[in-house]
């Protein structure tokens, strides 16, 4: 468990190893308060989807799901990115509502973001890795749980460089967009030396 | 075709190019570049589902009601990327196994639902079109331009026949391990848009430190 946790936050980090979500990634982190607030909403529907995603995949749309109905040869997973989108807008939809009814503060805080995180390919990602990595329920919580944190980190981490960045003295073609690649590749380089990491 | 129409399909390769400029789709581009042949299949994958999905988008323009239109595009694309991810896994499976979640991952892919919002929506069907594949190519240009650095100099070789000796087996060649892990992704397309950018002037961003100077009285 714990080393799921780990590896999902430090080694496979979805932005810098897998590079998902990279397009709000480079969008969305020029200030560290935005960079914060997108990613508790990546940390909150990440670990909301990726369990709901893989009762769905598991009770509806896997090899012999419908043995119950008599149907034992039916292989409905290659729906399964059309039900995960579905869920995915569905889920973020409810959050929405949830959250300004019963907690309107952090609700503002992020308001815009919610939406945005629909199209995010992370949250997507990361459930298709579920599937393909065949994560039991608790194990599946727990990776939900941790990639969005890695995510997180790696955005607040990235945001607080940016900012510094800002004022730095760089060539003209480079400024902007060729920056923040440069970056990012330096921080994904130092991402792998955790490699090594591991818990038992 | 005259020269405006032929526009849609050009300016998409250089000028305003998907991934350099627009920013968009650059989620699952590099993970496939570290060989030619992955990247080759990601990218007519993408071209196939972001032509396919401008076109049809185009054709129903009319009648969509712009509250559920989202909705409606998604589940487009997402019909498109299932048929081609398919497609791939009945004729060339090994390749679709090293694609991973790639290949489903077009669905959430900025460019085909940006090409979708900002000009299927707003063109007829012929210009959507070229400017589906024209973005698809634009698209595929970064991609095999970044899968053939690396695969050049992360394993000597490209498409998998070897091109330079290597070091291993008696050449001179001693693989660069770096260029088949992810960072280096990032940095070859960083050292791109430099480049583009030197050449195209006119893609240079504005300096933000004026604008920010003054900005920052506001106790953020």
């Amino acid at each position: 468990m714990i080393g799921i946790f780990v590896q999902s936050v430090l080694q496979d980090n979805l932005a810098l190893t897998f590079f998902l979500g990279i397009c709000t990634f480079l969008a969305v982190s020029k200030r560290v308060g935005t960079a914060f607030g997108l990613g508790l909403a990546m940390i909150v529907v990440q670990s909301v989807t990726v369990p709901i995603n893989h009762l769905i995949f598991n009770g509806f749309l896997i090899e012999g799901a419908w043995a119950w109905a008599g149907l034992p040869a039916v292989d409905l997973s290659f729906l399964k990115l059309i039900s995960f989108i579905g869920v995915i807008a569905a889920m973020v939809q409810i959050l929405e509502m949830t959250l300004d009814r019963y907690a309107p503060a952090l609700h503002r805080n992020l308001g815009v973001f919610l939406p945005l995180i629909t199209v995010n390919c992370a949250i997507l990602g990361g459930s298709l890795f579920m599937v393909e990595r065949r994560y039991t329920l608790p194990e599946s919580v727990v990776y939900g749980f941790g990639s969005g944190v890695g995510w997180a980190l790696a955005i607040v981490a990235f945001a607080a460089i940016r900012e510094r960045l800002r004022y730095a003295d760089l060539p003209d073609g480079l400024r902007g967009l060729g920056t923040a690649f440069i970056v990012t590749g330096l921080m994904s380089m130092g991402f792998s030396a955790f490699v090594g990491v591991g818990l038992p | 075709m005259n020269r405006s129409t032929l526009q849609h399909l050009t300016s998409p390769l250089i000028d305003n190019n998907p991934i350099t400029l627009q920013m968009l789709g650059v989620c699952s581009a590099l993970a496939v570049t570290t060989a030619l042949d992955t990247a080759l299949t990601m990218s007519l994958a993408l071209i196939a589902v972001l032509t396919a999905a401008s076109t049809v988008i185009s054709l129903i323009r009319r009648h969509l009601p712009g509250s559920i239109r989202l909705v409606i595009q998604i589940t487009i694309i997402a019909s498109l990327v299932i048929v081609a991810d398919q497609v791939l896994r009945a004729f060339a499976f090994e390749i679709s196994q090293r694609l991973s979640v790639f290949v489903g991952l077009i669905v959430t892919n900025c460019i085909v639902l940006g090409r979708a919002e900002t000009f299927a929506m707003r063109n007829p069907v012929w210009p959507s079109f070229l400017d589906g594949l024209g973005n698809g190519l634009g698209y595929g240009l970064i991609l095999m331009l970044v899968a053939t650095i690396r695969e050049f100099l992360g394993s000597g070789s490209l498409f998998g026949l070897n091109v330079l000796p290597l070091a291993s087996e008696g050449g001179w060649f001693q693989p660069l391990g770096f260029m088949l892990l992810a960072p280096s992704a990032f940095i070859i397309i960083g050292l791109l848009i430099w480049i583009i950018r030197t050449c195209r002037p006119a893609q240079v961003e504005a300096d933000e430190f004026p604008i920010l100077s003054l900005r920052s009285g506001d106790g953020s």
